[in-house]
């Protein structure tokens, strides 16, 4: 699609590398306590206004297929996917908990984007069922610095281990 | 998952002989079709292994010779291959030997098949070319004499495909795929699978936690589909009162629901308050393209969705194209397997649109979510309650087609047909 030239992408030094990875360990913190509480309205403002967003099996993936259960790109494109969660979309209350752990930063490039992975692990309780393992997976991120210096996502893919989903998947990860 | 003693799971442990449809009534359908284990081997039996033609693949999954695929044919694991000479085969996924289930990757390419248990080896074809130590060792041990490998081949299906769908049934009796699919459902299935060249775009799976059954259903059901999607209404894309129909064959297994996006239809107070909580109003789209058709087939609907008998559904939904694949999981689940695709030559965009599209259906669809709860709060209603039975009286003069969303005529000729095959 419209993935950003990432060709020159290169390692960082150890001590560049140490406090960007906590930089994004906190980012990721905030990010997980936003989808704990289900606050969607909030989750569209971790990235920018062009960001690519993709929830897809390892499989594709692996195989460098295309879809995704969630295919997003573009601001538009986010807030209809909140709006769909808040007003349209019909499903059980659950909660979810999630754990984002094992930061690796990447590399970073000439045009000051930021490569980084993380693993996932997302946990569901239904209301009258045993918690249950709902997803296990691993981000691909490329982040930014907006003009204020903070981290955003300019694009992020949530690839899952876990081929086979537990009835639906409502919320993103 | 663990099955746990204290939970219900509605299965009725009584005998075939035991379960009465209730009053011989259309309009009635008694919970434990859904719950039976005893009904769900007789579905394997006369349904899955019977005479039906079953979705096992898309052509475009083999693009060389020895090429395969693992598949389904109702619950029993299958492989589907591309031999040397370019035929087509699916064989059951089972060693004759002791019942390994041998070809463990989703897809690939082989010369042969090695059970890794023992060794016996199967060709491309799935016949049976070797097993290790037939003659014993130094005289002793090894298969009785009269041992004849042609014996243990594992079973053969037949094959047929169309435009680029392979199907395969187990039964010598089944007529044609054509003549199987009769000319309703025939025109509808070509207007996707015309002869262009498929190419596919990604693969999904979910279990959901609902019986086999529900999902045809819930496509044979057009009265669900503005009330329970509330997206569908409130970006426009189907509101009663637009062009739609219900399309069946004439034994009534198989089904298209078809509907034309009207945009011209005003959504007045008096529909609003009919639809209850299903319409949102004053929510536009921030991303108008969104819903956009772009023109491709030779159809007057922008969404079909066709249920073909026994385990595949088509989705055409605007520009998202899907093949789902229904693989019973006992009673009171099954497992759907999505092959999203295009078409080869679509230009970069247009595979694009589909990917924004393909956020309508799936398992994380704004549509694919309701449907995927709904069935799992009907099994919850079966597992939990005191077993009764569903109404399905909408639309009472028809059985099978009709013009109007607010019916459940095709239900109807569904259980006509399931009753007779399955003897209820």
């Amino acid at each position: 699609m419209t993935a950003p030239d990432i060709s020159d992408m290169a390692p960082l030094l150890a001590e560049e590398r140490g406090p960007l990875r906590l930089e994004i360990e906190d980012f990721n913190t905030e990010y997980a306590a936003v989808l704990d509480a289900q606050e969607m309205k909030r989750w569209p403002t971790f990235f920018t206004g062009d960001a690519f967003y993709r929830i897809t099996a390892r499989e594709n993936f692996d195989e460098g297929l295309p879809v995704g259960l969630v295919w997003l790109e573009g601001e538009a494109m986010f807030l209809d996917r909140v709006a769909a969660i808040e007003n349209t979309m019909v499903f059980a209350p659950r909660y979810l908990r999630h754990y984002i752990t094992n930061v690796n930063v990447v590399g970073a490039n000439a045009a000051g984007l930021i490569s980084a992975e993380a693993n996932y692990l997302v946990v569901e309780t239904l209301m009258e069922d045993e918690t249950k393992i709902f997803q296990a997976g691993c981000y691909k991120d490329l982040f930014v610095r907006g003009e204020d210096g903070d981290l955003k996502l300019k694009s992020r893919d949530c690839i899952y281990d876990s081929l086979l989903i537990p009835n639906d998947m409502a919320f993103p990860v | 998952m663990p099955d746990t003693p204290f939970i219900q799971d509605g299965s009725n442990s009584g005998m075939l002989d035991d379960l009465c449809w209730p009053d011989d009534d259309l309009t009635r359908i008694p919970d434990w079709i859904y719950t039976s284990k005893a009904i769900l081997e007789r579905e394997r039996e006369r349904i899955f292994l019977g005479k039906c033609w079953n979705y096992v693949a898309l052509e475009a999954e083999f693009d060389e010779i020895g090429s395969f695929k693992r598949s389904y044919v109702g619950d029993v694991p299958v492989i589907v291959t591309r031999n040397d000479e370019d035929e087509w085969k699916v064989f059951e996924n089972r060693c004759a030997h002791r019942g390994v289930e041998f070809c463990r990757e989703s897809r690939g390419k082989a010369k042969e098949f090695i059970c890794p248990y023992h060794h016996w080896t199967y060709d491309i074809s799935g016949k049976l070319i070797a097993v290790p130590f037939r003659r014993g060792d130094k005289g002793k041990g090894g298969m009785p004499e009269d041992f004849n490998m042609e014996e243990y081949n594992p079973r053969q299906f037949r094959v047929a495909r169309r435009n680029g769908v392979v199907f395969a049934t187990l039964s010598d009796a089944t007529e044609t795929l054509e003549e199987y699919l009769g000319p309703e459902t025939l025109e509808q299935f070509d207007v996707v699978f015309s002869g262009r060249e498929l190419k596919v775009l990604g693969y999904y799976r979910n279990r959901l936690s609902g019986n086999w059954k529900l999902y045809h259903e819930n496509l044979k059901d057009p009265y669900h589909a503005t009330l329970l999607h509330v997206y569908l209404a409130t970006f426009r894309l189907m509101v009663a009162g637009q062009k739609s129909a219900m399309i069946c064959d004439a034994v009534g297994r198989h089904a298209t629901a078809a509907s034309a996006k009207d945009d011209s239809i005003e959504i007045d107070d008096r529909m609003v308050d009919e639809m209850k909580g299903a319409f949102r109003v004053g929510m536009d789209l921030n991303d108008e393209d969104f819903t956009r058709y772009v023109p491709e087939f030779d159809s007057p609907w922008t969404v079909t969705m066709s249920t073909i008998w026994p385990n595949l559904i088509v989705q055409r939904e605007l520009n998202t194209l899907g093949i789902r694949h229904i693989v019973p999981r006992g009673p009171h689940a099954l497992d759907m397997y999505w092959t999203m695709f295009g078409y080869v030559g679509d230009t970069e965009e247009m595979t694009k649109h589909r990917m924004k599209q393909g956020n309508l259906m799936g398992p994380s669809g704004y549509l694919g979510v309701d449907d995927n709860e709904a069935i799992k709060f009907l099994q919850d209603g079966f597992k939990r309650s005191i077993p009764s039975e569903g109404v399905v009286k909408l639309d009472p003069e028809k059985e099978g087609g009709t013009d109007t969303l607010i019916s459940e005529a095709s239900i109807r000729s569904l259980y006509r047909h399931y009753r007779e095959v399955m003897g209820l």
